[in-house]
């Protein structure tokens, strides 16, 4: 057993665990952070765009040495088929400022950056030591500790927060929450490729540290719940598909045939020609949305980032929300702590009454019921196609009548989809998203 | 007993390519580890401490960034950590490498206390030479062991001690007096993984910085680029052998179908075993 006792212990030392150590450090707080990665950064996976408010509110000046790939300035949205795409695009020289909005990052180069500054900030950071297990007293249940899986691996803390990520094995071994629904986890998997700087600014229209984000939806999916992304690092593309779990297991689907074909269609091939892959990683994200949040806060424990399952998947939100949360923990723990109150459940509800006040919540709420109105094949598989070819049929010129055009677009969604389809899918995707 | 543990940063050689065109090394985002041969080292002088009680002081000439190593050998239980960083050691040979650590040995020697054994690897696997051990040992005038694979005995009150060699056709036995210096083989232990407490204070521990002045070297034409007369002719990648592995389709086939299937390659290509293998079978 180790003697001393921290303020507290973060188990996990990802955005949110980060967050949550610096913020306590830089308050003074005796930090504690405990990963099971070779170093940090090195089991996590993301797309990876990175929300500058959120890490800007943690690390004011992260600009100046964070490990930055590219500022976006264009955001795709891609419907696709099988041949097609149809879609939103939106650029602008706005997003050319001086402190921009979104990044791409690389995320085992971002992780390792950000666990320096959490480590410059006086918490202590220990690498490639599992927390087996969270010690509570046995009289009063409250959380004191854990146990880690070295030789006299009992540490105490006052605190401990986890910040464990998507898979929770911690906390679940623990009861603070049930194992995962098949259904509130979406499993993604992505590549990287590598392009001359060069050859990738021109094929995307870019000058300098300028980024496009792709984000695409349709039968890439095959008739699943997911979307599809590319985004533009310095030198390397991100491209990656993701689906539900549940989806996964009633189709058959595998996760590398869905990036498969993403990567062979003809509006994706010509971006990643010529291409050298390096790198592919897959990763679990918790989509849930608020009805599968589990208990935040107990008796000596908090739980952050993925592991609240504080993702919003319809916003591709998710990192941010992981800093947000840590931040929020970390300001609770000091606030109570420079009270000295004790950190028990009833005081630190003051963590779930912070992120209900916050935008967090507000928006996994405003989007609760919309996960299962997404569950719907039509959206990625009926949909796509009626858009595809009732544009085909609006922008080919073949002397055909305009009205008898529009006639045949509007038939062809009526034919297909009946007017009772497509009233629920309007009326369930409008409620959802209120 | 004072141990001194020589260890190296290299890059992870199984990672490196050596560029098509160019032919040099091209290092570019390949992670840095602890020597492997190092570990041995490392783990035997732990195994050491824990039964004769002592300090281990680890020793690595190398970049700032060599810190870390150092820090992962105090958190698998090593006491202190001497890190020689100077950029008058840029480029260092074998001979500028081993005049360099020796110096610094002294040094380590004089602040806390005077080795009874400095362990290395038994190689780097980025340098491949095994020449800095025995440079070790010849400038500070220590006992040679090389190649250990096991320490039988230790008798500290009798100043010797007994060891293992593998040597070319047989194990020698070789007894000799402390101080030494031994370049540990491979394979003869496993690096235990460190406890808690061992992990926490490495993470806090600081890694002792020295430059060449504060090692007590004087003579600077001794070190890096200067002191160092080998000279890189030519770096080249090896080709590969025409030779390819040949697969055996054994859809369908059961075991003994496979082993045949298998001997009926091997006798075709080296028909020599056949009899070899008939001899072997008649003297059951």
């Amino acid at each position: 057993m180790i003697d001393e006792t921290f303020d507290a212990i973060v188990v996990g030392a990802g955005p949110a665990g980060n967050a949550c150590a610096y913020t306590m450090a830089s308050r003074g707080l005796k930090v504690l952070q405990l990963e099971r990665g070779e170093y940090p950064g090195s089991k996590n996976v993301q797309g990876a765009i990175l929300y500058a408010d959120a890490l800007e509110k943690v690390i004011p000046d992260f600009r100046e040495d964070a490990p930055l790939e590219r500022h976006v300035i264009e955001q795709r949205m891609w419907m696709m088929n099988d041949r097609s795409v149809s879609g939103m695009q939106y650029r602008s020289d706005d997003f050319n400022e001086e402190r921009p909005n979104r990044y791409t990052i690389i995320r085992a180069q971002f992780d390792k950056w950000f666990s320096k500054r959490v480590q410059a900030a006086g918490a202590l950071v220990i690498c490639e030591t599992t927390v087996t297990e969270l010690v509570r007293n046995t009289q009063t249940g409250r959380v004191i500790g854990v146990r880690t899986d070295r030789a006299g691996g009992f540490i105490k803390a006052d605190v401990v927060v986890l910040a464990e990520g998507v898979n929770g094995l911690l906390g679940e071994r623990a009861g603070l929450r049930t194992p995962h629904k098949a259904n509130h986890l979406a499993l993604a998997v992505k590549e990287m490729h590598f392009l001359p700087r060069d050859t990738l600014e021109a094929r995307f229209n870019l000058q300098g540290d300028e980024g496009v984000v792709i984000e695409a939806a349709g039968t890439i999916t095959r008739g699943m719940t997911g979307t599809a992304f590319v985004y533009t690092n310095k030198e390397s593309l991100s491209v990656g598909i993701g689906c539900l779990i549940s989806d996964f297991k009633e189709t058959g689907e595998t996760p590398y045939g869905l990036l498969e074909g993403f990567r062979k269609h003809p509006a994706v091939a010509p971006l990643l020609a010529e291409s050298d892959v390096k790198e592919y990683a897959a990763h679990m994200i918790p989509e849930g949305g608020y009805n599968a949040i589990p208990q935040l806060y107990g008796d000596g424990w908090l739980v952050v980032g993925d592991a609240g399952q504080f993702v919003n998947a319809v916003h591709r939100e998710g990192s941010n929300l992981a800093m947000t949360t840590g931040r929020i923990a970390g300001e609770v723990i000091h606030q109570i702590k420079a009270r000295r109150d004790p950190l028990d459940a009833e005081n630190l509800s003051l963590y779930a009454q912070k992120l209900e006040k916050s935008f967090v919540m507000k928006d996994l709420k405003k989007y609760r019921n919309l996960p299962r109105a997404l569950h719907n094949k039509h959206l990625f598989t009926t949909y796509p196609n009626l858009i595809s070819q009732a544009l085909q049929t609006w922008f080919r010129v073949d002397g055909v009548e305009k009205k008898q055009k529009e006639n045949e677009i509007v038939k062809s969604f009526f034919r297909t989809r009946k007017f009772t389809g497509l009233a629920s899918d309007v009326w369930s995707i409008a409620r959802g998203w209120r | 007993m004072h141990i001194v543990v020589c260890m190296k940063q290299v890059p992870d050689s199984g990672q490196i390519r050596v560029h098509p065109v160019t032919n040099t090394i091209m290092r570019q985002g390949v992670p840095t580890i602890i020597n492997p041969y190092d570990l041995f080292a490392l783990e035997q002088a732990l195994q050491l401490r824990d039964k004769l009680g002592g300090t281990i002081t680890m020793l690595t000439m190398g970049p700032q960034m060599a810190e870390d190593s150092l820090r992962k050998a105090m958190a698998f239980g090593a006491d202190r950590a001497v890190l020689l960083t100077d950029r008058f050691f840029a480029g260092s040979d074998t001979l500028a490498t081993s005049f360099a650590l020796a110096t610094a040995i002294r040094k380590v020697g004089d602040t806390w206390g005077k080795p009874d054994i400095v362990f290395t690897g038994k190689q780097t696997i980025d340098g491949d030479t095994a020449q800095v051990g025995p440079g070790i040992a010849k400038r500070l005038d220590l006992h040679q062991l090389t190649y250990v694979a096991k320490i039988a005995e230790i008798d500290l009150a009798g100043r010797s001690i007994t060891v293992e060699r593998r040597a070319e056709g047989g194990v020698q036995v070789l007894r000799t007096q402390l101080p030494c210096l031994i370049t540990m083989l491979e394979g003869t232990n496993s690096i235990r993984r460190g406890s808690m407490a061992d992990t926490l204070r490495a993470a806090r521990a600081e890694v002792v910085k020295w430059s060449a002045a504060d090692a007590g070297i004087e003579d600077l034409t001794k070190c890096g680029l200067r002191g160092s007369p080998t000279v890189v002719k030519r770096v080249f990648a090896p080709t590969a052998r025409e030779e390819k592995a040949h697969l055996i389709d054994t859809t369908g086939l059961g075991t003994d179908q496979i082993a045949q299937a298998l001997m009926t390659e091997v006798l075709t290509r080296v028909p020599a075993i056949e009899g070899d293998l008939q001899r072997a079978a008649a003297s059951y």
